[in-house]
């Protein structure tokens, strides 16, 4: 979706700010809606690409004004509420007023470990040729879905070359609607900086995105 | 907000860069007297008058300026027709231009994010917030306002209405159907 | 509740707490209802707040300027050389080594969330996640390593990787000069988170005498 999420060359925002000394959370809620949003995965049974349109599917001025956390945090109500897990009135009274759900796992202590150090690798295993080899010209196509998508606006119709065939990975705009897997080859894509920021720019910048196949045409 | 704004606008009057009388009639004048009135005459001008639609098509600005609406926001203004093969829809997508001169002040949901944001991609889709529907193969012109042209769009004169006056006339422009986010209202709603 | 309906007000601290109460009310509701235990809550977070940070990602530097065949075999394939430290896993199941030399300064972004490799540098800096950084650095980026206080030389080629996808990029800095037989876990102590993301370079062995 062509929401707030989508920054890449937006102007007006100012300098970047690091804060010296940083701590990893800023205040005792942002960890605990830090580890909700990664054990609640498992009873709420929804993979990542989901997570990620939850978080960017809102009014662009409501995503800009709010903190990195309250993303995460309005989106996990958002998915739990969806799939009938939680309530509004118990949200409202901060306790369980209906019997919960039958859910298939939850997250065990003793699973904690295991769990994070799998991760969720996406690369599948396919019969399928790659369309693509390093060094192709390829366009990134014009594209708006409504729906969740990894192709930046910045490269829409612009021209790079294939750098890096990846393999095949899950594809996020079949699997952030349930709509499956959908494996799809993946690819380096480099641009250089003039190509997408015009005839004044840095001439020793480049910019790579990882784009699936589905997003690219070949350019003769 | 207020607040802020009477401590400027006191600034300013103190150090002698405004003048309060003229900030009451800037005021009256977009308040009261300039607004979708002036641009349902030209309408209702142009359903009547065959030469002057010619006119209107040809040259809004000295058109609409025949009838005394001229200036400000609209020193470059252009008359779209809707046939019934095309539908123009105005939108202002960088900010908020806008026909004032014949028109007056844009309403709020013009000057919005979800319509700048929608209207150039799904047309048809703002329509159905406003309750209208066109028919499937209707030709749907968006015009983004990007520079100093104003555009007016002439809706289709209902069915129903021969021999009217102007002013009977007049009463069906709504301003949304000069925008394009509308119709002309028919006989039958005005009663 | 009234969540989001009123969120023309300022951001004060009424807003924090409510936010607060929120996650506090979630969390006993989902407890009740037996989907999440407290206890996991509580080891996911002292994992990423004392556990996995970017010492992990300084190792795995060092490691590659001490070690030309480890060198070799983490631009080969990052994933597996990482593994042989035991970082591994969630956010970082497909990682890529990119290398700085004199002609490439490589930096990292994720315009459109905050994807970062977890399990070398911990989770991301708040600055990493701000629309600033992640708006700029792709069109920009000689202004934004400005506001780290870093210049690369005119002729120095910059590329920049945006995490569209489940890779994870680790840049892999130069070693600093005058460091000639030092251990890998001094070399070690010049690596700095920033200099894993590209927007820093590693400390001079000057800069640790400070």
């Amino acid at each position: 979706m062509n929401g707030a999420q989508d920054l890449g060359g937006m102007h007006g925002f100012g300098p970047v700010v690091p804060e010296p000394n940083e701590p990893v959370f800023h205040a005792e809620w942002e960890r605990r809606a830090f580890a909700l949003t990664l054990a609640a995965a498992m009873p709420g049974d929804w993979n990542l690409d989901m997570t990620r349109f939850a978080r960017e599917n809102r009014p662009p001025a409501e995503y800009l004004a709010m903190s990195y956390y309250q993303v995460w945090f309005a989106a996990l109500e958002a998915m739990l509420k969806e799939r009938g897990l939680v309530a509004d009135d118990e949200i409202d009274t901060g306790h369980s007023l209906h019997p919960p759900k039958p859910v298939a796992r939850t997250l065990s202590p003793g699973d904690v470990a295991q769990v994070l150090h799998r991760g969720a690798p996406t690369e599948r295993e396919t019969k399928r040729a790659a369309k693509f080899k390093a060094g192709d010209k390829v366009r990134a196509k014009t594209i708006n879905p409504v729906t969740h998508t990894r192709l930046p606006r910045y490269v829409r119709g612009r021209t790079g070359t294939i750098e890096r065939v990846i393999g095949c990975h899950v594809f996020p705009d079949s699997n952030a609607l349930g709509a499956g897997e959908n494996p799809q080859w993946l690819y380096t894509v480099r641009f250089e900086g003039r190509e997408l920021w015009g005839g004044n720019a840095d001439p020793t910048v480049a910019v790579s995105v990882d784009a699936w196949e589905p997003y690219l045409e070949p350019v003769a | 907000m207020q607040l802020r704004t009477r401590a400027l606008e006191t600034i300013l009057l103190e150090k002698g860069y405004i003048e309060p009388a003229a900030i009451d009639l800037l005021i009256e004048t977009y308040e009261k007297k300039i607004g979708p009135r002036n641009g349902a005459q030209v309408v209702a001008k142009a359903w009547v008058d065959p030469k002057f639609r010619q006119w209107l098509f040809a040259d809004g600005t000295a058109a609409v300026e025949s009838l005394g609406f001229s200036g400000r926001s609209a020193n470059h203004l252009v008359a779209l027709e809707n046939t019934p093969s095309v539908h123009n829809m105005v939108v202002c997508t960088l900010c908020s231009c806008y026909p004032w001169a014949v028109l007056g002040l844009p309403p709020l949901w013009y000057k919005s994010a979800p319509y700048r944001s929608r209207t150039v991609a799904d047309p048809r889709g703002v329509l159905a917030d406003f309750g209208v529907e066109l028919p499937k193969d209707m030709e749907i012109r968006v015009w983004d306002s990007t520079a100093e042209l104003r555009y007016l769009v002439v809706p289709m004169r209902p069915a129903g209405t021969e021999g009217w006056s102007e002013d009977n006339l007049a009463d069906l422009v709504t301003r949304d159907s000069m925008i394009g986010t509308g119709l002309a209202k028919s006989p039958k709603d005005l009663k | 509740m009234s969540g989001h309906d009123d969120h023309h007000h300022d951001h004060d601290h009424s807003e924090l707490t409510e936010t607060q109460l929120r996650v506090r009310a979630l969390e006993t509701v989902l407890t009740e209802k037996g989907y999440v235990d407290p206890a996991a809550l509580d080891l996911l977070i002292e994992t990423y707040e004392k556990k996995v940070g970017p010492r992990n990602g300084a190792r795995v530097v060092a490691k590659a300027w001490a070690d030309p065949a480890y060198r070799t075999r983490l631009f080969k394939e990052a994933t597996s050389a990482i593994a042989e430290f035991g970082y591994a896993g969630r956010q970082g199941e497909h990682i890529v080594a990119l290398e700085n030399t004199p002609a490439q300064h490589n930096m990292v972004v994720c315009t459109l969330c905050s994807c970062y490799p977890w399990p070398v540098l911990g989770l991301p800096p708040l600055w990493y996640k701000s629309a600033p950084y992640r708006s700029r650095v792709v069109a920009d980026p000689r202004g934004v390593l400005a506001d780290f206080g870093v210049t690369l030389p005119q002729g120095t080629k910059i590329r920049v990787w945006d995490s569209t996808a489940e890779i994870r990029y680790l840049v892999i800095p130069m070693r600093p000069a005058g460091t000639d037989g030092w251990s890998e876990e001094k070399l070690g102590e010049l690596v700095t988170r920033d200099s894993m993301i590209g927007t820093g370079l590693p400390k001079s062995p000057k800069d640790l005498a400070k």
